[in-house]
């Protein structure tokens, strides 16, 4: 649905056949088989112009399939088929029915879809058929260094990273995922599919219940913020880890923070220390020892980080930014000029102060 | 460069020259970046121009011709006709140009072959059915919005088709066989809402499974665990407003998520953290704040602007104008990349979003470039399936049978 449409280019390029331009209606292995023809209609629309061979082939598969032909040729037209669009889904489906049927040497499966997804990588079908085949295999032993060969050719497929983590949850491969994900953030402490990764490894190991993980998963972050200051994925991981917590939870967080914006500011420092400071408000609430000049001061520093962001620091986010102001005077009970309550929600007398 | 007609005119039209040429600059940079080596100049003759043009007749041009034609080099969709039917329908739409009698006619037929006589559509005539080609097939149909394309869907069939994908955990398959990933319940939901055949027990721990998709960086993911990325967070979030609950995500978290993926320097929308622009998040990405506006509306928020979305309008809608067109007709990814499409229709569609605020009382637009550059505003209550006129002609209850309970 998303990348497919803009992968046309590199499918002319990979689908070039220059070599023999067969019809399969001279062999005599199809001679007994009469090729259908796809039904488009008297007035087709969205005509593709198929190439000759497309047409052969795709006609063999239809008189294949409307037969339900379960043979070694059809077997053999799938590939044709395959090589020629790997994205027919009705296409590899016939396949996976014919690998049983037949029996099919699956060994031999898993050595031509290897082949297949280093052509084409981010193809969705080519790694649901993996998935089905190391299923009946019950054998991941080659996936992770499969993957990783993959994801060394492009750090961030998507297809690759779904694969990984249904092997690991799948067969429990638990054990050196760590050390993969920080070699790869060692390699780009920017590529936010790595450090998703962490997140999903600890979340379904250790936990982040334990302080100790969470002390040292903010050394973590912290030491690559050092490192790359404007590296959105750190700040969004330390936050992510303690947004539910809470994240003026850690001790001594907010101050590690405030002093990192001396020297590594970023508007992603700003973003955090405000979520510190709206965190810190909401939980005064239930803490009778945060008094009204307390609150007051937070509130007061949260709102300026605001108006930083939306006049200065982040501009594109200008919108953003002035709404969150808005709305954190509200709640906090500093009401603006109008000194209006917030409205119940109707929309029918819905009545909004102007931004 | 920029003055046209010099003096007054210069300086009127001096802070959008100011803008376009930030964007130009912007642009440059974006192709310096790809494509150091060569073709700086193909891209776009209003750069030349003070106000930034739509070039509607060439994407007029190149969205008819491809309703009938397309080369080889489109072999690789040929397992999603109905893609792109849908996908030039509704850029024909935005650019209201209107679709002759005759093809909107021969569209619906074709679409009927599309159909697979176990119910949903498929991907071509004789390929089995699957959630995406069902979910564009449907929503073509809806924008031809004749009895004879309405007429084409056979609904009892289609509830069986959903039924038959369905799984014990609330998701979906893409296809009897095939993957399991949001779009699904986001495709399921759309045609079961916009033909009337939605029930409470089709969509049974659909909700629970689509929430679990919302990860630690507030987005939503293809499947649990996942990196949040745009078109699965698209689709997440618009399949539960289809089912009234949209108010169980994190809806702060995932306002947070996505307005921070609109590139400061670009203008334009990228479909991950760190990662590169790409014009058709213009409306996976930015379609959300409309979702979200409303959704918060809902939830009591107050403070909520009554003329603008949260996200920069003005630069999205330079990033799409002058660096996602190709002159010859059609629209892009980044420039330096090949039209599409599909690029056509999503960068038009967020071209949409960023033109026009508003819900059924409030209307705010704001059109960069000239007046002609407006393009109907989006159709997003079509998009999510809830439009009422349509479920009209499917007034006809689909009863369940025995099986299903």
């Amino acid at each position: 649905m998303f990348a497919s449409a803009s992968s046309v280019k590199v499918a002319a390029l990979t689908v070039n056949t220059p070599s023999v331009n067969f019809n399969l209606k001279y062999e005599k292995e199809w001679a007994d088989l009469e090729p259908v023809p796809q039904d488009d209609g008297p007035n087709p629309v969205v005509k593709i112009a198929y190439s000759e061979k497309f047409s052969d082939v795709y006609d063999y598969f239809r008189a294949l399939l409307k037969n339900d032909e379960r043979s070694d040729r059809a077997f053999a037209l799938t590939a044709e088929a395959i090589e020629l669009n790997a994205a027919n889904y009705t296409v590899w489906h016939y396949r996976r029915v014919l690998l049983q049927a037949l029996s099919k040497d699956l060994r031999e499966e898993m050595r031509y879809i290897t082949a297949i997804i280093e052509e084409q990588p981010k193809n969705y079908q080519v790694w649901h058929h993996r998935r089905m085949v190391v299923e009946w295999l019950n054998d991941p032993s080659e996936e992770l260094e499969f993957i990783a060969d993959i994801l060394s050719q492009d750090a961030k497929n998507y297809h690759a990273w779904q694969h990984r983590q249904w092997v690991i949850q799948e067969y429990k491969l638990w054990d050196n995922e760590l050390k993969f994900v920080e070699n790869l953030l060692e390699d780009d402490v920017r590529n936010n599919s790595a450090w998703n990764q962490r997140h999903f490894v600890i979340s379904h190991t250790t936990g982040f219940s334990d302080p100790a993980i969470v002390e040292r998963e903010i050394q973590y972050c912290l030491s690559q913020i050092r490192k790359a200051p404007h590296n959105e994925s750190a700040w969004n991981y330390l936050k992510g880890m303690l947004q539910d917590r809470g994240l003026s939870s850690p001790p001594g967080l907010l101050e590690r923070v405030l002093e990192l914006k001396e020297t590594h500011c970023s508007p992603y420092l700003l973003a955090f220390l405000f979520d510190c400071y709206e965190d810190a408000l909401e939980n005064s609430n239930q803490k009778e020892n945060v008094g009204e000049e307390e609150r007051k001061d937070i509130l007061r520093k949260a709102l300026e980080i605001c108006d930083l962001l939306a006049n200065e620091k982040d501009t594109i986010r200008k919108e953003y930014w002035l709404f969150l102001g808005r709305s954190l005077e509200n709640k906090s009970g500093s009401r603006g000029p109008s000194d209006k309550p917030p409205e119940p929600s109707d929309p029918a007398s819905g009545q909004q102060e102007m931004s | 460069m920029w003055q046209r007609d010099g003096g007054q005119l210069f300086k009127k039209n001096f802070f959008f020259s100011f803008c376009v040429k930030r964007a130009v600059l912007r642009c440059l940079f974006v192709h310096f970046l790809l494509h150091s080596s060569y073709q700086l100049f193909v891209i776009n003759p209003s750069f030349l121009c003070f106000r930034p043009a739509l070039l509607r007749e060439q994407h007029y041009q190149y969205l008819k011709k491809g309703l009938r034609h397309l080369s080889d080099a489109y072999e690789c969709l040929d397992a999603s006709r109905p893609w792109l039917c849908f996908w030039i329908l509704h850029s024909l739409e935005l650019l209201e140009e209107p679709i002759p009698t005759a093809v909107a006619s021969d569209v619906c037929q074709f679409l009927a072959r599309c159909q697979s006589p176990t119910g949903g559509f498929a991907g071509g005539p004789g390929q089995h059915a699957h959630l995406a080609p069902t979910y564009a097939a449907v929503n073509a149909l809806c924008i031809i919005g004749t009895e004879e394309a309405y007429n084409v869907i056979n609904r009892e069939k289609l509830l069986d088709f959903l039924w038959s994908v369905k799984q014990p955990d609330g998701s979906f398959v893409m296809h009897v066989g095939g993957e399991v990933d949001v779009r699904s319940a986001y495709c399921a939901a759309s045609v079961a809402s916009l033909t009337n055949i939605l029930t409470p027990k089709l969509f049974e721990d659909t909700t629970n499974w689509i929430l679990s998709c919302q990860n630690w960086e507030g987005g939503l993911s293809g499947v649990p665990g996942l990196e949040a990325h745009g078109g699965y967070t698209f689709c997440g979030t618009a399949a539960l407003v289809i089912l009234g609950k949209e108010h169980m995500l994190d809806l702060k978290a995932l306002l947070r998520w996505v307005v921070s993926r609109q590139m400061r320097f670009e203008g334009g929308f990228q479909g991950r953290c760190n990662k590169l622009v790409d014009g058709c998040y213009s409306f996976w990405q930015a379609g959300l704040l409309p979702l979200l506006h409303r959704a918060l509306f809902k939830e009591g928020e107050s403070e909520l602007s009554r003329q603008r979305w949260m996200f920069e309008q003005q630069a999205l809608q330079e990033y799409i104008l002058l660096c996602c067109q190709n002159p010859a007709g059609g629209l892009l990814d980044k420039p330096g990349k090949s039209r599409d499409f599909y690029h056509t229709c999503y960068c038009l569609s967020g071209l949409s979003i960023a033109q026009h605020f508003g819900n059924m009382d409030l209307h705010h637009e704001m059109i960069l470039g000239k007046e002609e550059n407006r393009l109907v505003r989006s159709l997003s209550p079509l998009l999510l399936g809830s439009w009422r006129i349509i479920r009209m002609y499917f007034l006809v209850p689909v009863l369940e049978n025995e099986k299903k309970n």
